[in-house]
């Protein structure tokens, strides 16, 4: 074995874990990566229903619900998430974060449904009560309704 | 007066650090032993400096100084005592504090205990160590000072974040730094042994404590890491790809492919270049992970304060520290002599493949961890990645590596028989072949996956076993003569094996955990009984509790089997009044091979503070249940201890200990004990 030949083995295989690799990756990204919308983007762009994405905005202030009957099991909640501008209505079913709150940043995976509403499988469970999700930010900036003291607007 | 002299002290570890960096560069450069021997005493003297700043920061923390802004804003005088020193590290300016203790105690140790290296190279690695040094002390005394009064001073504090509140937490941080910082060792030899232009066995040998140690503090820290979001999240996971944890989890990969290619390196002279390429990129991965972390473009828990300035302070360091030795890589690596050569199936061309594959997962990692950021720079488009990217890149390139590490040990160095080791793993293979067919026949509808995934940890745990087995030639001598090669074995193939079998205990963790786990969530009032994989849960209801910071909800679950009584389990829900923050606390029972996990939440907890009366069904006390079956799920802990106790075996071996005299001339190659 000579240090050329080793060094074009060595090469070879190098070359084959790195092409894995990127293909590996290229096609995990093209499936996996999740965007994120507000609720101002999901009615002025078209997502597709049944892709996965991320929205984000503020739980409207009186809308969750509990849809289910008094006494049933269900876990099942409703409400709607607002960026001030627009809102976009919301169902969950499984247990709320700690941090959840009405009027508060929420950021909620899941998919968007043909009836328009959005069908959450996560509800991102924040760290801190002063909080304010970036993309959260973002989206109320801008839909104007940003205020710098770090607490939004009331409608 | 104790805050001024922690931050006196502190200062005064940057002005030694600043010598430290300078003084024995030169002697090494002149040769002159006077210069050089400054490195050590001024080590020791940093050293002494910070960890008397440090003991000044924690007294304050302990006494509840609340002139001191730090304490004011991350403690409180009713907190236990634990979570008063653990506070000392709970917040940004702490926390550096513990960096560069560490950093320094690494520093002091390659001092005390590099007595036999040469001392031109003690004298550069030491600089180095203090060239990080002055960084990060420079950082903390002009951006992060711990030190800094507060007039007046408030009556109390503002309470650690209740989620740092916990006896696991507590210890994580240390941890995970020793491993992260630990990584500056084997960077200062590498970055020393550029400077100098060579690199041979004995520089190997040198380097492998050091990484071995911050291997296994960081396979601790981690473990701690993700035991506390199995428990306090609530959500049953236990990792969950988010960036913060692949912050500690890139350097831990980069680490033991480094592990693996300093053997190379110390027994057959080999990849020498790639070792030094590793080891500078092991501890840059520690501090993007320490820039991630702290420089809050990553919000999470452990982004304790957004400070611009501070952010762009570690950019700068980190564009100097990697930009650095890569240049001084680039421009010297050339002048590396080539070592031996080997074939392609052999012990070397195994550790290859581990490198390389090890290396690549490390790469999916860092790509999935920063392309959110890279896209939000670029065209400002917010994305997420999350474990399904993981699990579609990372895992399936970590399945080779887990097949080639049964076979691996069994090739000998050099040139090896691919088809007589195969031929020797045979009882491995029988067992992860039973292991597969008993997974089919036990689990009702086991996915295809899922079995393989069984199969594989059997074959990783059997195979090192076997590896042990062959050495101390197990059925082909008396038994006693197998038990007494045994005792005989160095510590380091002991380690290996252990470490080796500690990952297929690892896997089979992992896997069942995820392939098998069952999920019930629904609403319980007391008298409700819930069924979760053959376990009856009944609810008690709930009783209210004051603890010393926080008031408690506590759940009662009696859990029978078959109308046996197996547990009574408390999740309950912990309120701390002056962050005005929830926490969840779950019950977890575990048998071992699998945990009974319980957590509760206050169903309208999330529509009580709008104020808003418009909620017709409310839930009439009922209570929302998370109730979990997580077969084999402690596995996965008592595998990274395995990993861990291997790596300690390993560092206790005597030919790794930096105080042993380097043996004159290497072992005879024919020792069956060479062989690693």
């Amino acid at each position: 074995m000579t240090r050329k030949r080793r060094r074009l083995y060595l090469l070879g295989l190098f070359l084959v874990g790195v092409g894995t690799a990127t293909a590996l990756t290229l096609s995990a990204f093209r499936d996996n990566l999740v965007f994120f919308y507000s609720p101002s983007d999901l009615v002025e762009k078209h997502v597709p229903p049944g892709r996965t994405v991320r929205i984000g905005g503020l739980v409207e202030q009186g809308s969750v619900l509990r849809t289910a009957e008094a006494g049933s099991k269900a876990v099942e909640i409703t409400f709607k998430v607002t960026d001030l501008s627009h809102d976009v209505p919301v169902v969950y079913s499984g247990i709320i974060p700690d941090l959840f709150r009405e009027g508060q940043g929420v950021v909620a995976n899941g998919k968007m449904g043909s009836d328009g509403v959005f069908h959450a499988s996560e509800l991102l469970a924040k760290h801190d009560e002063k909080y304010m999700p970036p993309e959260v930010a973002e989206a109320l900036k801008k839909s104007g309704h940003w205020q710098e003291t770090g607490v939004p607007a009331k409608k | 007066m104790i805050p001024e002299i922690g931050h006196y002290a502190l200062i005064l570890a940057l002005a030694v650090a600043l010598v430290q960096a300078s003084l024995p560069l030169v002697g090494a450069a002149r040769n002159d032993l006077a210069l050089m021997d400054i490195g050590r005493s001024a080590a020791l003297a940093q050293f002494g400096f910070i960890a008397l700043a440090f003991a000044c920061l924690m007294q304050c923390y302990v006494v509840s100084d609340f002139s001191v802004a730090t304490v004011a804003e991350n403690s409180n005088s009713a907190m236990p005592l634990l979570y008063k020193i653990a506070g000392t590290w709970g917040n940004h300016e702490g926390s550096m504090v513990l960096w560069v203790f560490i950093l320094a105690l690494f520093g002091a140790s390659v001092a005390a205990f590099g007595r036999n290296l040469p001392p031109s190279l003690r004298a550069r690695v030491l600089s180095v160590q203090a060239m990080t040094g002055v960084a990060f002390l420079a950082f903390i005394v002009f951006t992060s000072n711990p030190f800094l009064r507060l007039n007046p001073a408030p009556p109390d504090g503002n309470d650690l974040n209740p989620l740092l509140q916990d006896p696991g937490l507590a210890f994580h941080p240390p941890f995970l730094y020793l491993g992260y910082v630990g990584f500056s060792t084997t960077f200062s030899f590498a970055v020393a042994a550029l400077i100098e232009g060579r690199v041979d066995p004995a520089w190997a040998r040198w380097v492998r404590p050091w990484t071995l140690a911050a291997w296994v503090a960081l396979t601790i820290g981690i473990a701690m890491g993700s035991w506390w979001s199995y428990y306090t999240l609530g959500w049953g996971g236990w990792w969950f790809w988010d960036p913060v944890e692949n912050a500690s989890f890139m350097p831990w990969l980069a680490g033991t492919a480094l592990l693996h290619s300093a053997i190379v390196a110390e027994k057959r002279d080999a990849l020498k270049s790639w070792t030094i390429l590793l080891a500078i990129l092991a501890f840059a991965l520690s501090l993007i992970g320490t820039f991630l972390v702290r420089s809050g473009i990553l919000t999470s828990v452990h982004a304790f304060a957004v400070d611009p300035r501070r952010g762009v302070f570690i950019l700068a360091i980190l564009i100097v520290a990697i930009g650095g030795p890569l240049a001084l890589y680039a421009w010297r690596a050339p002048q590396l002599k080539l070592g031996g050569i080997f074939a392609p199936i052999s012990r070397e061309g195994a550790m290859v493949l581990n490198n390389l594959l090890l290396s690549t997962g490390c790469a999916t990692v860092f790509l999935g961890t920063l392309y959110p950021l890279f896209l939000d720079a670029i065209n400002g488009s917010k994305v997420s990645v999350g474990p399904p990217f993981f699990d579609a890149t990372f895992v399936p390139l970590m399945v080779p590596l887990v097949i080639v590490m049964a076979v691996a040990p069994l090739i000998a160095w050099k040139r090896g028989d691919l088809a007589g080791a195969l031929g020797r793993l045979w009882a491995a293979a029988a067992i992860s072949g039973l292991v597969a067919l008993g997974t089919y026949i036990a689990v009702h509808g086991a996915s295809v996956l899922a079995i393989f995934g069984m199969a594989l940890a059997a074959w990783c745990s059997a195979g090192a076993l076997v590896e042990v087995a062959q050495r101390v030639r197990l059925f082909r001598v008396p038994f006693a003569d197998s038990v007494r090669r045994l005792l005989s074995l160095p510590r380091s193939a002991w380690g290996m094996t252990i470490a080796h079998f500690g990952i297929g205990v690892f896997i089979a963790g992992v896997t069942a955990s995820s392939a098998w786990q069952v999920e019930k969530v629904q609403l319980v009032r007391p008298g409700d009984t819930v069924d979760v994989a053959g376990y009856a849960f009944t609810f008690e209801g709930v009783v209210e509790a004051q603890g010393p910071n926080y008031i408690e909800r506590r759940g009662t679950f009696v859990v029978t089997r078959d109308g046996r009584p197996v547990a009574t389990m408390h999740p309950s829900k912990k309120f701390y009044p002056v962050q005005q923050q929830t926490t969840t606390d779950a019950a977890i029972h575990t048998f071992w091979i699998a945990d009974l996990y319980a957590t509760i939440s206050d169903p309208d907890e999330g529509t009580q503070e709008g104020g808003a009366p418009a909620f017709p069904n409310r839930a009439d006390g009922a209570w929302a249940a998370r109730l979990y079956y997580n077969p084999l799920v402690p596995w996965i802990w008592i595998g990274a201890i395995i990993m861990a106790f291997g790596g300690i075996a390993s560092l206790t071996d005597r030919r790794h200990r930096v105080g042993a005299p380097v043996p004159a001339r290497a072992r005879p190659a024919a020792a069956p004990a060479a062989a690693e």
